[in-house]
């Protein structure tokens, strides 16, 4: 130990140690082995290799979580530059509405959207009382009573985009406000319009912001799976939905859900190293 | 520097536009084209009035400084040319057009800024080469109606320029280091390159030295006076150091309170002061009350001395500004004027003497020492007085009676005030 500071740093260690190291570990001893004859356990590779029948869920995955996460970063980028430029009355109200949804539980906030887009939800009476559906029943000569919306592709982005928008805002909002203004002076003063000064300067320099943002987005999502089951209703089986089927549901297979995720995790790992050699290395640290 | 005063007291504001030599001399003031005029600029901040009705014009291939005490209006004037700002009142003419509505990357003025604001993810030369990569209209100026072509430099004219550049601002073989690993100077001298590069009519520059230490400061005085001169641009200089400014300009603005209190070459700044601010600001002064008995006659202390000064009326209330070096110590008997020396600080080149008139508290500089206590005679010689009419500054500056606290102080709290404008 280098000085008697580093001491606070202990408990910290023997925590990750017993929480992140030693589990890690035993996910990787499980992921290699197949349950044996009674307690023990026999060293094998079949869950790794046996993973090519899940290859549409690693790749429904990876879409769902990728295509929320554009969405996140579309939307999420203006607000969060919008924010930054106006008064500071404006952001205190702004950021309390951003993070108001975050104070009531997830699960509860999820069950809301499946209310919402229920085949006789919300949404669809809305649509019955203002004729849209029959409008649309004339004008295409179906036959519907509702639109499906639940148990839809599209209900679990949008359950992934509305939980986790406030993790692309804000990083990308704190990067923002902490830009000089004078840089954006300096860019006009050298001839650049505004679309200019955006893509030469302000984006460049919230790149950080942006890589934080997209990997709390994208690692979450990737992983989910409330939303998946509960949007999705089982149609949209997730990464987290497989695994989790494999410790607690019917697919009882704790050996096989300790090889799915250790996939999972290098998927990601391998996603994040990229994004952060595109973002140009030195930025903070966004693993998480 | 001996305060003499030549004949060329009537010489000194407002030509303009005759085609007239462009150097003349070091007195007058450099006489080119005008290029920019602020005319009635006024400006204000929630109420405040920064600037209050500003007249001036600058001239082709001058260097003016605008110099004056944190928060006298100079930066707000610099970013009014520079469009940053558009004035509350008033019209700003850039060759005779009217810029006031052409926001800043339509402008032909280039800005070094206080803290360089450099590109922090660009190295040396992609920060020079910011401006020359994106495209400008066909021959510049600020009309974007005229429907005209963009023009995109090649990679070769942008290598060739940002080299040249580098080379002028001595940072040849820095290209390719990050702009965040260089010392203060270099970083400055980035900050130049960027915007001389893109050959601005104007540079501004709003307190390029006030980060530098003061060793670099005085080499980078000069390095600027020289890319002036071999650019052969303006130069608009802010900064509230008297010394840079008397150093540096063709021209020297001296600003408070939102308004130009002198216009003037540094000489006729330092030896014509208009009013007590000024002399109190530039310099050091002793500004006593005085009465003009008739012409080339003032009255201090009941007593006559002869000045050059002339045009008041008979028995008119005045300033007169003494400076610290035009006064000779004499033995007391010799002396227009005799005192008692109550502080004595040695500066190096010469003495400190503080010496109390009649109650009054002047500062002499002096290469001959005089104990505290011993007491003295001074004359001040014709050119040595000059007298001002009374100003709302009268009465506020030029006694020494609180010395030692005042005369530190001032320069210290300048240089904290730096940041704040």
């Amino acid at each position: 130990m280098k000085n008697k500071r580093s001491l606070f740093a202990v408990p910290y260690i023997i925590w990750m140690a017993l929480f992140v190291v030693i589990p890690i570990v035993i996910m990787l001893v499980y992921s290699l082995s197949v349950a044996g004859d009674g307690e023990d356990l026999s060293a094998s590779l079949e869950n790794y290799t046996g993973m090519v029948l899940y290859a549409s869920v690693f790749g429904r995955s990876f879409w769902l979580a990728f295509i929320a996460t554009v969405i996140c970063l579309l939307i999420g980028y203006p607000v969060a530059y919008m924010m930054s430029r106006e008064g500071p009355g404006f952001q205190r109200v702004a950021m309390a509405l951003i993070m108001l949804p975050m104070w009531m539980n997830f699960l509860l906030r999820t069950y809301s959207w499946m209310a919402i887009l229920e085949n006789n939800g919300l949404l669809n009476q809305l649509f019955q009382k203002l004729g849209i559906i029959a409008l649309y029943n004339r004008l295409t000569g179906s036959d519907i009573q509702y639109f499906q919306m639940i148990r839809t592709p599209g209900a679990v982005v949008l359950g992934m985009v509305y939980n986790y928008l406030p993790f692309m805002i804000l990083p990308i909002y704190t990067v923002l406000t902490k830009l000089d203004a004078k840089l954006i002076e300096a860019a006009e003063d050298l001839g650049a319009n505004s679309a200019q000064v955006f893509a030469r300067v302000t984006l460049p320099l919230s790149l950080s912001g942006i890589i934080s943002g997209v990997t709390m987005v994208f690692v979450p999502s990737v992983s989910t799976f409330a939303i998946s089951r509960l949007l999705g209703g089982g149609t949209q089986m997730m990464l987290g939905d497989l695994i989790e089927n494999q410790f607690l549901g019917g697919a009882y297979n704790p050996h096989l859900g300790a090889a799915i995720s250790m996939v999972m995790m290098v998927i990601v790992v391998v996603c994040m190293v990229i994004m952060r050699h595109f973002g140009d290395g030195d930025e903070e640290a966004m693993m998480l | 520097m001996a305060g003499s005063r030549g004949p060329l007291t009537d010489f000194k504001i407002l030509f303009s536009g005759a085609a007239l030599p462009l150097r003349c001399e070091k007195r007058g003031r450099i006489m080119s084209k005008e290029l920019i005029r602020l005319k009635d600029v006024s400006m204000s901040f929630d109420g405040e009035t920064v600037l209050d009705n500003l007249n001036i014009y600058f001239n082709d291939k001058e260097f003016l400084t605008l110099l004056g005490p944190s928060g006298c209006g100079k930066t707000t004037t610099l970013r009014i040319i520079g469009g940053f700002q558009r004035p509350t009142s008033g019209d700003v003419f850039f060759d005779g057009a009217r810029i006031n509505d052409v926001p800043p990357h339509l402008r032909q003025v280039n800005t070094v800024f206080q803290k360089y604001a450099l590109f922090p993810h660009l190295n040396v030369y992609d920060n020079v080469a910011f401006g020359l990569r994106i495209p400008k209209w066909a021959g510049g100026g600020t009309d974007i109606s005229a429907k005209r072509e963009k023009v995109k430099l090649s990679k070769g004219e942008i290598d060739h320029r940002v080299r040249e550049m580098l080379e002028i601002v001595s940072l040849k073989g820095f290209e390719h280091r990050s702009v965040t690993s260089l010392s203060g100077g270099q970083q400055q001298r980035v900050a130049i390159a960027r915007a001389l590069v893109n050959r601005p009519k104007v540079l501004l520059l709003d307190e390029p030295l006030g980060a530098l230490d003061m060793r670099l400061r005085k080499d980078m005085q000069q390095e600027l006076k020289r890319i002036q001169q071999q650019m052969e641009i303006t130069f608009i200089y802010v900064t509230h150091d008297q010394e840079e400014a008397l150093a540096m300009s063709d021209t020297v603005v001296v600003m408070n309170e939102g308004k130009i209190q002198q216009i003037g070459t540094p000489e006729d700044i330092y030896n014509e002061p208009k009013n007590a601010f000024v002399a109190d600001f530039i310099g050091e002064s002793n500004i006593v009350d005085g009465i003009m008995r008739e012409d080339r006659v003032v009255e201090i202390f009941s007593r006559r001395f002869a000045c050059l000064d002339s045009g008041f009326a008979k028995d008119e209330p005045v300033d007169v500004v003494i400076r610290p070096e035009d006064v000779d110590i004499v033995s007391e008997a010799e002396g227009q004027l005799r005192g008692v020396v109550t502080a004595v600080t040695f500066k190096g080149v010469h003495y400190d003497t503080i010496v109390d008139f009649y109650g009054f508290k002047w500062l002499i500089q002096t290469t001959d020492f005089c104990p505290v206590g011993s007491h003295i005679g001074i004359k001040i010689d014709p050119d040595g007085i000059h007298v001002m009419r009374k100003s709302k500054y009268s009465g506020m500056f030029g006694d020494y009676s609180s010395y030692s606290e005042e005369y530190d102080e001032i320069n210290e709290e300048e240089a904290g005030k730096e940041d704040e404008e």
